[in-house]
C-alpha cells in the first residue's frame, strides 16, 4: 500500500502527469485510426520513448495502451468494423444503436465500461501483483519452462482456424528468435557471418515489421476503394434509463475478463464474447439484442478493460506476454534492460508501482478528456486512406531505422513485413510469431538450464509438482479434439460463431 | 501447362509449405556446423534447440501441404479497409515496396527529411492518391517535422542529411 502511494507520489509530478496525458491522447488518436489496432499502436509510437528515462516511458505507455482500446471501440461502434479483436463484440450492439441516432450513448456506455473494468482490473493488480511475484519467486527453471510450452500451444490451439496455421506461425517466431548469439555459449547461429545479425533481430523491427509493414502492404493489395462511412455522433451522454440498463453489465465485465487477461488464452476475444452472451441472458431487454441493446455495449467494454488488466499481472510478474500488446510492451522493457517476472517486484519496484499508479491516472484521464472529444475522434475515421497507410510506413521506417540507427532493421523490417504480408494472405495468424520471437530464447535458456541441474537426464523438466500440472494442461489442449469426439454429447454452439480470429494489428 | 498453371494458382499455399521447408534446411544445416566440442556448458549445447525447431518446420511442412491438398485452405485477413472480393493489386503492392526502399536507399545519402518525405509521397501515390501539390506539401511538412520532434525534442537522433546542415 504504502509503495503504490509512492508510485502516485511518482507519477502524479507534473512530467509524468504530462506523460500520461500525451500518451492517451496519442494512443486514442492512433488507436481510433481506421486500420490500427492497440499492438500496432504501442508498436508505432514505441520510438517516441526511445529518448526517456524508464519511468516517464511506462507511465506513456500505460496511457498509449488504454487509449488505443478505447479507441478501437470507437472505430467499432461507428464503423462496424472492429480494428482489433478484443472490439470485435462491440460492433455487434454498438454500430446498430449508432445507426438508430444512439451513438453518443453507445460511446458513453464503451467509455465508462472501459473506465470501470479498468479501474476494477488495476485494483486487483494492486492486490494479486505482489502476491504472485511474491511466490512466482520461487518456481524454478523447469516450472518456467513449462509454463512457456504451455503459453506456445495455447497460443497456437486455443485461438485460429487452423492449428497446424498456427503452429507454423509460430515455428517462424521461433526461427527468427533463434538468429544470434547462443546466450549460454556465445556461438553464433543463423548469422551468416554478418555481423549486423550477431546481435540478433530486434523484437521491436520484427514487431513493427509483422504489425504495421505486413498489415499495410496486404491492405494494398485489397484496398476498399469505397471506405466505409463513419457515422457522425455528438457529445456522449447517458440517460437515466441507460444508466439503469449499464451499471451491473459494468461491474460484472471485470468478474469475466480479469481472470481471461491473465491465462495465455489469446487475451480479450473469448471473454468479451462469454460477457456478451451473459448479458443477452440476463438482460430485461432481449428482444433489443441485435438490434442495438446498451448492456450489449456495457459489458464486453469493461471486460475488455479489465481482462487488459489480467494480462498486465501475467506480462508483470511472470515476464509472460498473453496478447500482442503485451508481447510488444514486453519487448520495450528489454530494451530498457529491465526483464519483466518475479524478481522485477523486488528490483524495479519503484518503477512497478508508478506504472501501476499511472494505469488509475491514465484510466481517469481517458474518461475526462475522451467523453468531450468523442466527436472530434469520430473526425479522424474520415482521414484519406492513402494518406493512413503512406504514415504507418512512415513511422514504421522511422520506429526500425531509430532502435540502432541502422540501414540494415530498414531491410530486416522489409522481409519480415513481406512475411507478414504472406502470413496475412494464408491465414496464418501474427500472434504466434511475435511470441515466438520473445518467449523462444528464453524457453530455450529455462530448458537448458532445467537439464544442466539434472545433469541431462529429461525427469529434470518434470520433476516438480507445479511443472507437472502445466504439462498435464498442454496435453488436454493438445488432444482435445481427440477428447471431444468420446464426449457423450458435444455441446451445440450456442451462439453465433465469433468471427474469425483477427489478431489485433 | 494451363491446367498446371490453374492448379498450382489454386493451390498458392504450396509456397508457404516452400518457405517453411527452406527454413527448415536452413535451420538444420546451420545447426549442423555449430561446433560443439568446447565451450559446452550444460548437457544440452547450441545445435539442440535449433535442430528440434528445424526438424519440426519439415513436419509442419509435410502437414500442411497435406492439408492444402485435402482441399485446406487458409482462411485471407479481414479488415476494416480490405476488400477480399476484388483480386490482389500488384501493382499497387509493387510500388508501395518501391516507396519503402527508396527511404532505406536514401536515408544514408540525403538524409531523413527528404528520404521520408519521399517515403510518404510514394506510398500515398502508390495507394492511389494524386493531389500532386498537397500530398508532396503534406509529406514534407510530416517529415521535416517527425525529423525536428525527434531529433530535438524527444533526443532520438535521425540522420538529417545535407539538407539541415544549412541551418
Amino acid at each position: 500500500m504504502e509503495q503504490l502511494l509512492d508510485g502516485f507520489a511518482t507519477a502524479l509530478t507534473p512530467t509524468h502527469l504530462l506523460f500520461a496525458a500525451i500518451g492517451v491522447l496519442l494512443g486514442t488518436a492512433i488507436g481510433v485510426l481506421p486500420g490500427i489496432g492497440p499492438a500496432m499502436a504501442v508498436a508505432l509510437l514505441l520510438p517516441v520513448t526511445y529518448g526517456m528515462e524508464p519511468t516517464g516511458a511506462f507511465i506513456m505507455f500505460a496511457g498509449i495502451y488504454y487509449g488505443g482500446m478505447f479507441g478501437g471501440s470507437t472505430t467499432s461502434i461507428l464503423l462496424n468494423t472492429p480494428g482489433e479483436s478484443a472490439a470485435v463484440v462491440t460492433a455487434f450492439e454498438g454500430n446498430p444503436m449508432a445507426r438508430k441516432g444512439r451513438g453518443a450513448q453507445a460511446l458513453a456506455a464503451a467509455a465508462i465500461g472501459h473506465f470501470t473494468g479498468g479501474i476494477i482490473g488495476t485494483i486487483l493488480i494492486v492486490l494479486l501483483a505482489p502476491f504472485v511475484a511474491k511466490h512466482a519467486v520461487d518456481i524454478g527453471a523447469p516450472d518456467l519452462f513449462a509454463i512457456m510450452v504451455l503459453a506456445f500451444i495455447a497460443v497456437t490451439s486455443v485461438l485460429g482456424a487452423s492449428r497446424v496455421r498456427g503452429v507454423a506461425s509460430l515455428l517462424i517466431g521461433l526461427t527468427i528468435g533463434l538468429v544470434g548469439l547462443d546466450e549460454m555459449t556465445g556461438q553464433q547461429r543463423l548469422t551468416f557471418g554478418s555481423l549486423h545479425l550477431a546481435d540478433g533481430i530486434d523484437v521491436i523491427v520484427v514487431a513493427v515489421a509483422l504489425f504495421a509493414v505486413g498489415e499495410a502492404l496486404w491492405v494494398a493489395a485489397h484496398l476498399r476503394r469505397k471506405p466505409f462511412v463513419p457515422i457522425p455522433v455528438g457529445r456522449p451522454w447517458l440517460s437515466k434509463a441507460d444508466l439503469k440498463r449499464t451499471w451491473k453489465p459494468w461491474l460484472r465485465g471485470p468478474a469475466i475478463g480479469f481472470p481471461f487477461g491473465a491465462i495465455p488464452a489469446g487475451g480479450a476475444e473469448i471473454p468479451t464474447f462469454l460477457s456478451y452472451v451473459t448479458e443477452k441472458r440476463l438482460s430485461k431487454h432481449k428482444d433489443e439484442f441485435g438490434k442495438g441493446a446498451i448492456e450489449g455495449v456495457a459489458g464486453p467494454e469493461s471486460t475488455a478493460s479489465a481482462s487488459a488488466a489480467g494480462t498486465l499481472v501475467t506480462m508483470l510478474t511472470l515476464g509472460l506476454p498473453t496478447t500482442a500488446v503485451a508481447a510488444v510492451m514486453l519487448a520495450a522493457f528489454q530494451t530498457y534492460g529491465i526483464q519483466p517476472g518475479p524478481l522485477l517486484f523486488q528490483r524495479e519496484a519503484g518503477l512497478v508501482w508508478a506504472l501501476i499508479a499511472s494505469l488509475f491516472i491514465g484510466l481517469t484521464l481517458l474518461l475526462v478528456l475522451n467523453l468531450p472529444l468523442a466527436p472530434l475522434w469520430a473526425k479522424l475515421l474520415r482521414i484519406p486512406r492513402p494518406y493512413l497507410y503512406a504514415g504507418i510506413l512512415f513511422f514504421a521506417s522511422v520506429g526500425a531505422y531509430a532502435v540502432n540507427a541502422d540501414i540494415f532493421d530498414l531491410l530486416l523490417m522489409f522481409v519480415i513485413g513481406v512475411l507478414g504480408f504472406a502470413m496475412r494472405r494464408y491465414g496464418l495468424p501474427v500472434l504466434p510469431a511475435i511470441i515466438g520471437v520473445i518467449l523462444g530464447p528464453a524457453a530455450e535458456q529455462q530448458m537448458r538450464r532445467s537439464l544442466q541441474l539434472s545433469d541431462g537426464s529429461l525427469t529434470g523438466l518434470v520433476n516438480s509438482p507445479m511443472a507437472i500440472v502445466v504439462y498435464v494442461i498442454v496435453l488436454l489442449i493438445v488432444f482435445f479434439p481427440l477428447i471431444r469426439k468420446f464426449l457423450p454429447k458435444p455441446t451445440p454452439p450456442a451462439a453465433p460463431a465469433v468471427e474469425r480470429e483477427k489478431v489485433d494489428a | 501447362m494451363t491446367a498446371t498453371k490453374a492448379w498450382l494458382r489454386e493451390r498458392s499455399e504450396l509456397g508457404i509449405c516452400a518457405l517453411l521447408v527452406v527454413l527448415g534446411v536452413l535451420v538444420l544445416t546451420d545447426a549442423v556446423r555449430i561446433p560443439t566440442d568446447f565451450a559446452q556448458r550444460g548437457p544440452v549445447g547450441p545445435k539442440a534447440v535449433p535442430i528440434l525447431v528445424g526438424s519440426l518446420l519439415l513436419v509442419v511442412a509435410v502437414m500442411l501441404a497435406r492439408d492444402v491438398l485435402r482441399g485446406g485452405r487458409g482462411e485471407a485477413e479481414s479488415g476494416e479497409d480490405v476488400d477480399l472480393s476484388e483480386p490482389a493489386d500488384w501493382r499497387t503492392v509493387l510500388l508501395l515496396c518501391g516507396a519503402f526502399l527508396a527511404n532505406a536507399a536514401l536515408i544514408g545519402v540525403v538524409g531523413f527529411p527528404i528520404s521520408g518525405a519521399i517515403l510518404f509521397w510514394g506510398a500515398a501515390y502508390a495507394l492511389g492518391s494524386r493531389a500532386y501539390v498537397r500530398d508532396p506539401l503534406i509529406a514534407a511538412g510530416l517529415s521535416i517535422l517527425t525529423f525536428a520532434v525527434f531529433n530535438n525534442l524527444l533526443g532520438v537522433p535521425l540522420p538529417g542529411g545535407p539538407l539541415m546542415e544549412v541551418f
